[in-house]
């Protein structure tokens, strides 16, 4: 049961934006999100939006699944649009006892919900259409030029990588654990809050140990193949700069300046 | 290359404190001399230090007392150890803690990326790798989603794409069912006879013994027997005596020597028990 867990959600339909470079696809968001904060009016929400539709219809992923992303976000958004509904001082529109809801409000609280639904599909933009893997070499990459300043980037994205590797496979442990302990008579499903949080130690404990030993076991494999951190290290596939991730940036970056241009103006 | 053999342990000592601080020796000088292409099984039971005796040969562990060369390289120099690692490759027990990447072959380049060769290279050698355990249509595929005997053959593609001289297999079928284990085993006789690769094998799998060169069997630290496979399974009662099994045809044949009937004691596989049966009705 815990095997059905998908971690990241990424949606490979080969397209356009998944052959993107990792580094491209990071830096984009990153001018997206930027952009999406300076924003006051509404009228810039329509390049918001276009942007948006252009990369979702170019990304090939159904535009439902990337809504689907927002279900498990909606009570933040709904808390912050009622927040800003009812706290907004202004032309009040409506008056219950100590309740008011002004205009300005209405106003503030829809800017401010759908920021925060442009930044949620934005992002998860970047985590749909990039496996976790090349996330992790394009965050290595960008992390490179830190390393003067004795970021450790490698070993940052090495973790990362393993951390990736051993989900499926702690998950599996903890489903074998669990079914283990409840043939003995463990019981994980009944009692308060307390009584549960109690019951998992006989999962924790088991699977804490068995994860150092797959460390060391792995540490001791991974030195028999001659790794020694990220020094002198290739890569089989190397990240390349390719036309279309020029003209993506340059489009990212165009999209930031007119953001500025409009709030200044 | 130079004429040493490919492996050569001599008078080598391993001690460790335990966590309770007593003192073990885990191998009591021990002599060994592995040659060039030669498919070697090593058998012994659990805490016999037949692995560390195996970790020993790619300066996983460092001797004691003694010298451990590999093709000639002492296996203590730090400036020697990335290539006796790369010479001697070594498959472990547990197919899941051995695989780093999430991609098949992002994995199988692993090694290769760590000794630094060029990207095009390693794409041939992860190729060529693949192929030779026959798993290259699983090239793009998440490890975690492969049988038990799949993992093994990638671990071992791992190793050959470091193209060493020698692999250390550390009883690489404990964890598989029957198919996986054939499939390893499989893999392992390939890569001895049409590669000329050293093969070490650590194993207490009897069965899978009768095909090597020769056998060594460990007990408490100490090398106690070697010889080829028929040398050692015909002394049926001492290997009984140390608590280890012979292989199911040679103990057969112990079997029937004893009832008085008419067979050499060194019958290794069942061809050649039916065979010498045969022969026996003939003659009555």
């Amino acid at each position: 049961m815990l095997k059905d867990i998908t971690i990241g959600q990424h949606y490979p339909t080969g397209s356009v934006v998944h052959r993107l470079d990792p580094r491209t696809k990071i830096i984009g968001t990153f001018v997206f999100m930027a952009g999406l904060f300076t924003v006051k009016n509404f009228d810039a929400y329509l390049i918001v939006v276009t942007l948006l539709l252009v990369t979702v219809k170019a990304s090939k992923v159904p535009v439902k699944y990337v809504l689907k992303g927002l279900k498990p976000l909606m009570v933040l958004i709904m808390v912050t649009f009622l927040i800003n509904l009812f706290m907004t001082r202004g032309d009040a529109f409506f008056t219950l006892g100590p309740i008011t809801m002004t205009w300005e409000g209405l106003r503030q609280g829809i800017f401010m919900a759908l920021r925060l639904v442009f930044l949620i599909v934005g992002t998860s933009m970047l985590t749909l259409t990039t496996s976790p893997i090349t996330l992790t070499d394009g965050i290595e990459h960008l992390l490179n030029p830190l390393k003067i300043i004795h970021v450790p980037a490698h070993e940052l994205a090495m973790m990362m990588t393993i951390a990736l590797r051993f989900i499926p496979t702690l998950l599996e442990e903890t489903d074998k654990i669990m079914k283990a302990q409840m043939a003995r008579g463990a019981d994980f499903e009944s009692g308060n809050l307390i009584n549960r949080a109690q019951s998992l130690v006989p999962l924790l404990v088991p699977l804490f140990i068995s994860s150092f030993r797959r460390a060391d076991d792995l540490a001791m494999a991974m030195e028999a193949r001659c790794y020694r951190g990220g020094e002198n290290r290739t890569r089989m596939k190397a990240l390349q700069w390719e036309k279309m991730d020029a003209a993506v940036l340059l489009l990212v970056f165009g999209y930031l300046g007119i953001m500025i241009w409009m709030r200044v103006r | 290359m130079n004429n040493s053999p490919m492996i050569s342990i001599v008078d080598v000592s391993y001690e460790y404190t335990n966590v309770d601080d007593t003192d073990l020796i885990a191998l009591n000088h021990v002599d060994l001399t592995i040659e060039k292409g030669e498919h070697l099984v090593i058998i012994g039971h659990n805490g016999s230090g037949k692995s560390t005796l195996a970790k020993q040969m790619n300066a996983l562990l460092l001797p004691s007392s003694g010298v451990v060369e590999v093709a000639g390289m002492d296996t203590r120099d730090p400036a020697l150890l990335w290539s006796v690692r790369q010479t001697a490759g070594m498959v472990f027990q547990n197919p899941d803690n051995q695989i780093v990447a999430t991609i098949v072959e992002e994995d199988v380049a692993f090694g290769p990326e760590n000794l630094g060769i060029e990207p095009t290279e390693i794409m041939n050698r992860v190729t060529a790798a693949l192929e030779r355990v026959d798993m290259a249509q699983y090239r793009h595929k998440a490890p975690h989603l492969l049988s038990g005997g799949q993992k093994q053959r990638i671990a071992i593609a791992g190793v050959i794409a470091m193209k060493p001289d020698c692999i250390i297999f550390d009883e690489p079928t404990a964890m598989l069912d029957p198919s996986g284990r054939k499939e390893v085993i499989n893999a392992m006789k390939v890569l001895n006879r049409e590669e000329g690769i050293t093969v070490v094998h650590i194993t207490h799998f009897m069965e899978e013994a009768v095909g090597a060169h020769r056998v060594a069997v460990m007990e408490d630290g100490k090398l106690v027997m070697v010889g080829t496979p028929r040398e050692i399974f015909t002394r049926v009662d001492e290997l009984k005596e140390l608590g280890l099994d012979v292989p199911q045809m040679t103990e057969l044949a112990s079997v029937l020597r004893k009832e008085g009937i008419d067979i050499p004691a060194d019958v290794l596989t069942v061809e050649e028990m039916v065979n010498h049966l045969c022969q026996l009705k003939l003659m009555d």
